[in-house]
């Protein structure tokens, strides 16, 4: 029993990270029906922000989360300029393509810079008991932040006036456009916060484990599985399909071999979309 | 209609081009070929020894090209060494008095096995090689192994730990490695030695082939010495998060773990398991606690355990040769590593290197007690070989089933502990023979 509620404590603390990782992907796909493929690689990059900032400078990783959100947000700008734009209203397969190529640029530059050797951000908060269950603090700092973080971008969502205006695109374009809404610098702005979630996620995962700049990959994937879950284009959602993905890796082990956990990830993946496509949560309506 | 036509017609040229293009690379392979060959002919022509009665020609691939490089120069750079240092004392003496000299040829084998048989089959015949030592790694020297069968050359191998190539009814192929299947065996040995009550071993490792095959024979071994496997789970190499599986050894209650994979899966094994504080006695892990960089991990690493085919500072000697019993041969270990960081600027050996100089030291004593450079003789004399060497201890397999597989030679277990100024350094600790200082058990 006590082996159990270890497992589900250390599948809820990483679930919240997941949630986060997810809902940068989600919120794209949510505003402007683009499936970002260069998501794992941005996850990547927010790793390796917050492993040089703490590695070569000294810099708190937590700080180091700012300036990697900063980073991520202009990034995504930038992307969205230089690759979607352009692309936006072609049919899907075009996007695909072309957020396809950023993530092999950006692969392949981090590849020649950075090496694929494995790396570790060397930090540790100790741990702390709860009953038969030991945490690294860091991984509950990880799961704190993650909520605040989705917090706020419920918050902004909701109460600002850039936030309305993404929710007014997500729902209808022309509408929005016709009501004197700016859908272009939107757009680019909906999709630098989605870069800027999956750099933040891809930094608390850097305090965690060691990755190397390919391990974006397998949260990418995650992502896939999160987003289905919790319903493609609900960023709320996503962060209750990264709960539920994160207890399910967390309880999965203790009934059978780990190497089970991806196969009943991808089966789960296949049920949802076969039997309720909208995500348990409910998708966004088109 | 016509579009069909046009497409599958641009689909044939593509084709015809794509034929053509492999066509024209093929003759392109010879030249560059030659051009190895030449090199390497050379190559006994720098190194051609003071004239002296006999010179024995050896012969050996080395990856001076390829993935096993690094590993592969060791191995040669220690084969050097054991060459220079045999025929500056004037060769390998005889009991007759009389002296031989040794003399390499080698090539470089790209670490592509297609290379290996080509050049191993041309050392045997062309070159006339006299013997033969293996080139670097298990793969490598099976393709070589069967060569040197069929020209019958006794062949000494270093640097490949696969037990299968043994299995395959050779006769005159040597193994100077400790085989895969006693990679952690020696583990088992070191916890029954320092608590007999521990019973409960749980095997957390790799699914690597390497791994699961080391695992799966210690386990065996451990069952066969009454312990209980209270757990048996792989993980996929890329694993980063260990959580699952602590929390299933938690649960397991185990007095020692074993396993790991490559070094960093097992670093961080051991900094998750740190983490967790969990509660256990002994901790050993495959390839990872013998690199340096392993004391990166500060007080996570203070205990661990890990194999390793020879340390500099594995103290066999010839005191710990006649209490065993065993005739000593070859330099001491510190003369080993001080002869090797003259020649090679400083560099400390690695047990590759070790390994290469071993492989020396074998054939040498094999003709020494052979009394001749004669195959038969050498090959009797390798049968009963029974010795204490820097390296630590040599014998192989005389069956049918398993000749050559070496018997004698266990891996050296280390364990990183902490010095009286605070610093991690490694220990010897397994097998008592060689043992720098006593084991810290419990583990911190």
């Amino acid at each position: 029993m006590d082996f159990l509620f270890t497992s589900i404590l250390d599948g809820l603390m990483l679930g919240f990270v997941y949630g986060l990782a997810a809902m940068g992907l989600t919120l794209i796909w949510g505003v402007m029906n683009v499936i970002n493929l260069s998501h794992g690689p941005i996850i990547s990059l927010g790793m390796f922000g917050v492993y040089l900032l703490f590695t070569f400078l000294g810099l708190n990783p937590y700080l180091a989360l700012i300036f990697v959100a900063i980073f991520g947000l202009l990034l995504g700008i930038v992307i969205y300029f230089v690759a979607v734009n352009r692309v936006i209203d072609a049919p899907h397969l075009s996007t695909l393509l072309a957020t396809f190529a950023v993530a092999m640029i950006i692969t392949g530059l981090g590849t020649a810079v950075f090496t694929a050797s494995p790396r570790n951000v060397d930090y540790s908060l100790g741990s702390v008991t709860l009953g038969s269950a030991t945490i690294p603090v860091t991984r509950i700092v990880a799961a704190v932040l993650s909520i605040l973080i989705t917090a706020g971008l419920y918050l902004y969502l909701q109460r600002t006036r850039s936030g309305r205006y993404i929710r007014a695109v997500a729902n209808n374009r022309s509408a929005a456009e016709l009501m004197g809404v700016p859908s272009v610098r939107i757009l680019a702005l909906s999709f630098g916060i989605g870069t800027m979630l999956a750099a933040l996620a891809g930094g608390l995962i850097s305090t965690l484990f060691p990755f190397t700049i390919l391990a974006g990959g397998t949260y990418e994937l995650k992502s896939f599985v999160i987003g289905v879950l919790g319903g493609l284009g609900n960023p709320i959602g996503a962060l209750f399909g990264g709960l539920i993905l994160g207890v399910l890796e967390g309880i999965i082990p203790t009934f059978m071999p780990a190497t089970w956990v991806p196969v009943l990830e991808f089966v789960l993946f296949v049920l949802i979309l076969l039997v309720r496509p909208q995500g348990l949560f409910g998708a966004k309506k088109s | 209609m016509k579009r069909t036509i046009f497409w599958s017609l641009f689909l044939v040229l593509l084709l015809a081009l794509a034929a053509c293009g492999g066509g024209a690379a093929e003759p392109a392979a010879p030249p560059a070929d030659t051009q190895t060959s030449d090199t390497a002919v050379e190559q006994p022509a720098d190194t051609s020894p003071p004239a002296a009665a006999e010179t024995i020609v050896i012969g050996f691939t080395a990856s001076q090209t390829g993935n096993q490089n690094v590993p592969s120069t060791g191995q040669v750079n220690g084969l050097n060494l054991w060459k220079d240092t045999v025929n500056a004392a004037g060769g390998i003496e005889l009991a007759d008095g009389s002296k031989v000299m040794v003399d390499f040829v080698s090539y470089d084998d790209e670490s592509n096995t297609d290379r290996v048989q080509e050049l191993y089959t041309r050392l045997a015949t062309e070159d006339e090689a006299n013997f033969l030592i293996s080139p670097y790694s298990s793969g490598l020297t099976a393709a070589a192994a069967v060569i040197s069968e069929q020209y019958g050359k006794v062949m000494i191998t270093t640097g490949a730990a696969s037990d299968d190539t043994y299995k395959q009814g050779l006769t005159l192929v040597y193994q100077a490695y400790t085989p895969a299947s006693r990679y952690l065996t020696g583990a088992v040995d070191l916890l029954e030695n320092v608590d007999a009550s521990a019973k409960n071993v749980a095997f957390v490792y790799e699914n690597s082939k390497f791994s699961t095959d080391v695992v799966e024979a210690a386990r065996q071994y451990a069952e066969g010495k009454g312990y209980n496997v209270v757990l048996m789970e792989g993980y996929d190499p890329e694993t980063t998060d260990f959580g699952p599986f602590i929390n299933k050894i938690q649960d397991s209650q185990p007095d020692a773990i074993m396993g790991g994979g490559h070094f960093q899966d097992g670093s961080t094994f051991t900094r998750q398991l740190n983490e967790k504080n969990i509660d256990v006695g002994f901790f050993a892990l495959l390839v990872a606690p013998p690199e340096p960089d392993f004391a990166d991990l500060g007080d996570a690493a203070v205990g661990v355990v890990g194999p390793s085919q020879w340390e500099p500072q594995a103290a066999f000697t010839p005191e710990s040769a006649a209490a065993t019993g065993l005739d000593w041969y070859g330099p001491l270990g510190e003369e080993f590593v001080q002869a090797y960081e003259a020649k090679f600027d400083g560099a400390e050996p690695s047990y590759h290197a070790a390994g290469g100089y071993a492989a020396g030291l074998i054939l040498e004593k094999a003709i020494q007690d052979a009394g001749s450079t004669d195959p038969a003789a050498v090959q009797q004399a390798l049968d009963a070989m029974n010795l204490l060497t820097f390296f630590g201890h040599i014998q192989f397999d005389t069956s049918a089933e398993a000749h050559g597989l070496q018997t004698g030679h266990s891996m050296v277990y280390i364990q990183w502990q902490k010095n009286a100024e605070g610093n991690l350094v490694k220990e010897v600790v397994w097998p008592l023979e060689g043992a720098t200082a006593e084991t810290i058990y419990p583990m911190p």
